[in-house]
């Protein structure tokens, strides 16, 4: 047996995955459901947020200030991180309340629950750089909230600079990568089954 | 400037009850998820005919 990093890495990984668990053509009957829907509707706003949010980077955080297509490219998203976090607890409410860590499927709802967590902390970093009253007002009451905490030096947020580069850096990497990891935990394990219902082989193991 | 059918232009109103203090907005929102979550759960999903073929 190799010792090789490399063969370890694609024994832990890439042979792990049969082709037809990452992109299925058919699913378990018990899917036909609106409440398996809202996983995916999570990850089309999270697709939104990104595309509005690399506009919005390259623009500069006043642009929406000054510019109608700025003003638009931030309501859009805006209403699109609103829609993300909607469809994201009907999704986590649903998963909930069917158990979802069911079937060896543990590690599915923890990186759902890290990548919730991540996009709280993205949403509220994202209100810091608002440039606008409002965020002066948020930045202020949480940096009280911080350092009561005991936190504060690490998270200050009455450095936007700082907020800037968790909002649009540190922060959507985290996400990012939660999300992807959790999506392919998803596609191997299969969504889980109601609780009334058995394991189908060939969308859920 | 674009009329809206609500008018956004000032501070949100609270709901106030013993220790919680939520805007209504907010309260809207939370409102709005519940009764999603509960749809989701009651309305039929559209079945396609699997006799059509793939």
């Amino acid at each position: 047996m190799s010792t090789m990093w490399t063969t370890k890495l694609r024994r832990a990984t890439v042979e792990k995955f049969e082709p037809q668990d990452i992109l299925p053509d058919d699913q378990p009957s018990y899917v036909a459901s609106w409440i398996y829907v809202f996983g995916v509707m999570t990850l089309a706003g999270l697709f939104v947020i990104i595309v509005t949010g690399f506009i919005l980077t390259t623009k500069g955080i006043a642009w929406w200030h000054t510019s109608s297509v700025g003003h638009f490219v931030n309501s859009a998203h805006l209403w699109a991180v609103e829609l993300f976090f909607v469809f994201m607890v009907v999704h986590l409410w649903g998963k909930f309340w069917m158990a979802a860590w069911r079937g060896r499927r543990f590690a599915t709802w923890v990186t759902g629950a890290i990548a919730f967590l991540a996009s709280v902390g993205t949403g509220f970093t994202g209100y810091l750089i608002q440039t606008n009253f409002d965020s002066q007002w948020i930045a202020t009451q949480a940096k009280d909230g911080l350092n009561s905490a005991g936190i504060g030096s690490f998270f200050n947020t009455l450095n936007t600079g700082q907020a800037i580069l968790l909002h649009v850096a540190l922060l959507p990497l985290v996400v990012g990568v939660i999300t992807i990891w959790h999506v392919i935990l998803v596609r191997r394990n299969g969504v889980v089954p109601p609780l009334d219902a058995q394991e189908i082989a060939g969308g859920a193991k | 400037m674009v009329l809206l059918a609500i008018s956004l232009n000032h501070p949100a109103k609270f709901f106030n009850w013993g220790f919680i203090s939520i805007s209504i907005p907010n309260l809207i929102m939370i409102g709005i998820i519940f009764v999603l979550f509960a749809l989701a759960l009651i309305l039929p999903f559209p079945s396609h005919d699997k006799s059509k073929g793939k």
